[in-house]
């Protein structure tokens, strides 16, 4: 019988009572007396010498508070990238300068110029159009090949070229790979692109700085997934604040998917004006803006080759790929293409041998970074794509064939550095043939063909590394901070709590699961704790909510810091019960002495933790309030399989879901309502991604799809019900909640699965020359391969 | 400047807009109403879908203005008497039909028109009517649930179809 509370209920949200009523407080609902508005003049071409800025006519305009340009920020930090990536020689990769406002070039389209400060919004707007620009445009660098040609234009004047890195991993095995190839019975190679794509949270992007004079402290309200780590960034490295006078809060976040882990100019901008004209600065982000400033996500032109043996087990796999930096390094871009996706290349199978070549690379266009599964996505969709064509040379099926090769035994090391501690991916896929009724596919595939449309069948697998990370091991990769994170539970005097965590809930329903786990410990009511989060003023620390990071890493510091208050709450219950602290269990909110009738309350042990006066203070202080820092051993291995299945009309190429089912091991499960949302709304990320979704540059550098009348978000009517299940459990061995994290998962799994039926489909009606489309699988590409 | 009044959630109200005043901004900034949502701003989201005379309309598509003497409902203005959700907004938290919340406002305030104009909607008809509101997170499938458990239908039944 399912749960009504504690670890694996599915507890209503908490949280939705304020979203339903429109009592949520986002970061634009927020207004600072006195406030004024800020404006970015951005550059409205891709590539071009920055000559001068006259502002002098725009400064007259009513309300215009002041004007600020790139010269204003000379001696100040520039935006700070936190991952540096060693490249294939031993050298450090090229890693430019990124001012708050450009400085002497402008290098995408959205590049911020000159930012207007003004008493109302539409005046900061209306100053903008007097401030004249004296740019010289100069040949933009859009495509990636050409970027990396020799004599290219340089995105980046004092770079010696616009390679960023040429990262090879693992290097030592690039000879044995090559040997592997030379010895294969079959060889499958297939090039593809996994399409630049826009992560598009509904909320976009608000910052307001604001300036205390009287105690010379600085607050920025931010839309961000992990408001410690702006504070890091942005006071050590740009502004020069230190901790204690920088208070830095992300309220209710409307979706971030990545893309608000970033630190962000515009940030740095308010705080930073906010100071110098004494007066807060809110900056509310358009969308056709966010689509010009927010990093975007995924970007790979990849070549990958499998080796098979003469009995088709794989024996080794090579991967070539180019990946778009975009015009900056971003916060964690460079670690997207590297550690993020080359630890991933074996996938679900046992592939003795894989080597990874990434080619990072600098152009005219938006920073690239991560976006939901950043880096796993593209992994796995080389890989389950390149399977399954594999597969098709070979006339065997697909899925006896990832079964025959996966891997069976844990924990596993990779011949890619990570080590899986458990998984069970035969068990995954079983399920999956079950809730995907495989068996009625042949039933469902002849209806469609009597009604004149193609019907294919796509599984894939996949495993993603998440519970990032390690901080040791992050380090020696080249992460410039380290991936913990901290809780502190605080116990009232009445008995109730406030957990202040690191992580930051967006979506992910953390005020409801978190304090499910301590209800859990503790056996006491759900409704009596808490969640704070997303103010560096209230939690001790906290590196945020990422990389489907919160419960197996914030919320093992949230049971370690438990731990550490039970342990003390049974002092004091053993003092109040005069037992010794050996003979006290906690059971369902009661201290017992074992083996007696003697027990006393939780909230007996509370109160007199703050109401000493029957209490050992001579071994104990009073007060009942821990906190704990976690660091993860290993990253968690989520896995699993999926299918979808499809529709293809032959005469227009569109492409129709008609069923989709995702087997997943998420380890523990805290809220399976609230897992399968995260699993829904991967899988819509990934059908979008499959079929609908592209960021589109031409080749002067111009955004095409700049809003949403040109870049295609899922609709309702784009999907169909979805059939999860995250029953087949194999509990994560490191962290105390056996969890694995559930956040990136659908969108990771997803787009194989859809092109692999689209695929099939097509093969099923006698197109048997396609054996690849890119992504975004649009009925006219659709088409044209059909008829090409 | 102009001087416009309108009946906002039961309350009379009055102000004075500038003509490109939005009623997304009129509703926002000069009535403090927030819950309505700015998502884009080509009228695709439908983060900011309120209710004008009855009728749902995306407020970044419309100026203030234009609402003068109308009678407007926002999210705000959903919950039963006592303060409680109202059907809708119960069918969502009962069914996971909102993550980051923030489409959600027009979510409602669109499912609320659907559903006073067709009762028993299929599952075609709510994809169909949700085509102007935007989610990200959802993938739709928990929306679309709790729409249907508001109008009083077995979902498990109808998905199995």
């Amino acid at each position: 019988m399912p749960k009504d509370s504690g670890i694996g209920a599915s507890s209503k949200r908490r949280e939705d009572v304020r979203f339903l009523t429109g009592a949520g407080q986002y970061t634009d609902d927020i207004n600072i007396h006195g406030q004024a508005y800020v404006h970015f003049l951005r550059s409205s071409i891709a590539h071009g010498r920055l000559n001068g800025v006259d502002t002098s006519t725009a400064e007259t305009m009513p309300g215009v508070v002041r004007i600020f340009t790139g010269s204003d920020f000379e001696g100040v930090g520039g935006l700070p990238c936190g991952w540096q990536v060693t490249d294939r020689h031993g050298e450090p990769m090229q890693e430019p300068a990124h001012p708050v406002l450009a400085q002497g070039k402008v290098r995408h389209v959205g590049d911020p110029i000159a930012a207007i400060i003004a008493d109302s919004p539409s005046q900061a707007i209306d100053a903008a159009e007097a401030i004249v620009v004296d740019l010289e445009e100069l040949p933009a660098v859009v495509d990636m090949k050409e970027a990396v040609k020799n004599g290219a234009t340089k995105v980046h004047d004092d770079l010696t070229s616009n390679l960023c890195y040429d990262w090879g991993f693992v290097e030592e095995n690039k000879d044995a790979v090559g040997e592997a190839f030379e010895q294969a019975a079959h060889v499958t190679t297939l090039e593809l692109v996994n399409q630049r794509l826009v992560a598009n949270p509904m909320e976009p992007r608000v910052a307001i700085g604001n300036y205390n004079r009287a105690n010379d402290e600085s607050t920025l309200y931010t839309t961000s997934q992990n408001p410690h780590v702006i504070r890091l960034l942005m006071g050590a490295f740009v502004l020069g604040i230190p901790e204690h006078k920088l208070r830095v809060v992300a309220p209710d976040v409307g979706g971030g998917f990545g893309t608000k882990i970033f630190h962000y100019a515009e940030e740095a901008f308010c705080t930073f004006a906010a100071r110098q004209i004494n007066r807060a600065v809110k900056w509310t982000c358009s969308r056709s803006e966010a689509f010009m400033s927010d990093a975007h996500g995924r970007d790979h032109v990849t070549k990958i080759e499998l080796a098979l043996d003469a009995d088709n087990n794989f024996t080794a796999i090579r991967t070539d790929t180019l990946a778009n930096m975009g015009a900056y390094l971003s916060t964690f871009a460079p670690s997207v293409p590297t550690w993020l996706h080359g630890t991933l290349m074996a996938g679900n199978y046992k592939t003795p041998l894989i080597y990874v070549n990434v080619k990072a690379v600098f152009t005219n266009t938006v920073a690239v970074d991560a976006y939901r599964g950043a880096g796993r996505p593209e992994a796995t969709f080389q890989l389950e794509r390149l399977i399954d064509k594999t597969a098709r040379e070979l006339g065997v099926d697909p899925i006896a064939l990832r079964r025959q090769n996966f891997i069976t035994k844990f924990p596993y090391a990779t011949p890619v550095a990570v080590e899986y501690d458990t998984g069970d991916y035969v068990a995954t896929m079983d399920k999956l043939e079950q809730i995907a009724d495989l068996s009625g596919f042949e039933a469902r595939r002849k209806k469609s063909e009597a009604d004149g449309q193609l019907r294919g069948l796509g599984i894939n697998c996949y495993i993603e590394a998440c519970g990032i990370a390690p901080s040791a091991l992050v380090g020696q990769l080249g992460a410039r901070a380290g991936l913990y994170d901290a809780a502190t539970v605080r116990v009232n005097a009445t008995g109730t709590i406030s957990v202040m965590v690191g992580a930051h809930s967006h979506g992910q329903g953390h005020e409801t699961s978190f304090p499910q786990v301590v209800a859990e410990m503790l056996g006491i009511d759900e409704g009596m704790i808490d969640i704070v989060h997303g103010d560096s003023s209230k939690i001790p620390f906290g590196m945020g909510t990422y990389g489907s990071r919160s419960i197996a890493v914030c919320g093992s510091a949230m049971v370690r810091a438990t731990e550490k208050i039970i342990t003390k709450a049974k002092k004091i219950a053993s003092h109040l019960l005069e037992a010794s602290e050996a003979d006290i269990e906690l059971k369902d909110g009661q201290f017992n002495v074992i083996g007696t009738d003697k027990s006393c309350a939780w909230g007996d042990v509370t109160l007199a933790a703050y109401v000493p006066h029957n209490y050992p203070l001579e071994e104990i202080e009073p007060g009942l309030e821990e906190t704990a820092f976690y660091d993860p051993s290993n990253f968690t291995y989520p896995a699993g399989a999926y299918a979808c299945e499809v529709e293809v009309d032959p005469a227009t190429g569109k492409v129709t879901i008609e069923r989709f089912s995702a087997a997943d091991d998420f380890g523990n499960v805290i809220n399976p309502m609230i897992v399968s949302g995260q699993v829904h709304g991967g899988i819509g990320q990934g059908i979008g991604q499959a079929l609908l979704e592209h960021g589109i540059y031409d080749e002067n550098g111009q955004l095409l799809s700049g809003s949403y009348m040109d870049y295609a978000m899922p609709r309702a009517s784009d999907v169909p019900f979805f059939e999860v299940d995250h029953s087949c459990q194999t509990p994560c061995t490191h962290n105390p909640l056996g969890v694995k994290g559930c956040g990136e998962a659908g969108a990771i799994g997803t787009p194989p699965a859809v092109v692999n039926a689209v695929i099939d489909a097509l093969h099923s009606g006698g197109h048997t020359h396609v054996t690849h489309i890119d992504m975004p699988v649009s009925p006219s590409r659709v088409w044209s391969a059909i008829n090409g | 400047m102009t001087t416009i009044t309108m009946t906002v959630n039961g309350q009379l109200s009055s102000r004075e807009v500038e003509g490109r005043t939005l009623l997304v901004d009129f509703l926002r900034n000069g009535l403090n109403l927030t819950g309505t949502h700015v998502g884009c701003d080509t009228s695709q989201c439908g983060a900011c879908t309120v209710h004008v005379n009855g009728r749902a309309v995306k407020s970044c598509t419309m100026f203030a203005a234009e609402a003068d003497g109308s009678c407007v409902q926002t999210i705000e203005g959903q919950s039963n008497v006592d303060g409680s959700l109202n059907v809708i907004q119960q069918a969502f938290q009962d069914n996971h039909g909102l993550q980051c919340g923030f489409c959600t406002p027009g979510m409602v305030m669109a499912a609320a028109e659907l559903l006073k104009n067709n009762p028993k909607p299929s599952e075609a008809d709510i994809r169909h009517h949700l085509e102007g509101n935007i989610c990200r997170c959802t993938g739709y499938h928990n929306i679309v649930k709790s729409i249907m458990a508001a109008s009083g239908q077995n979902f498990s039944a109808i998905a199995a179809e």
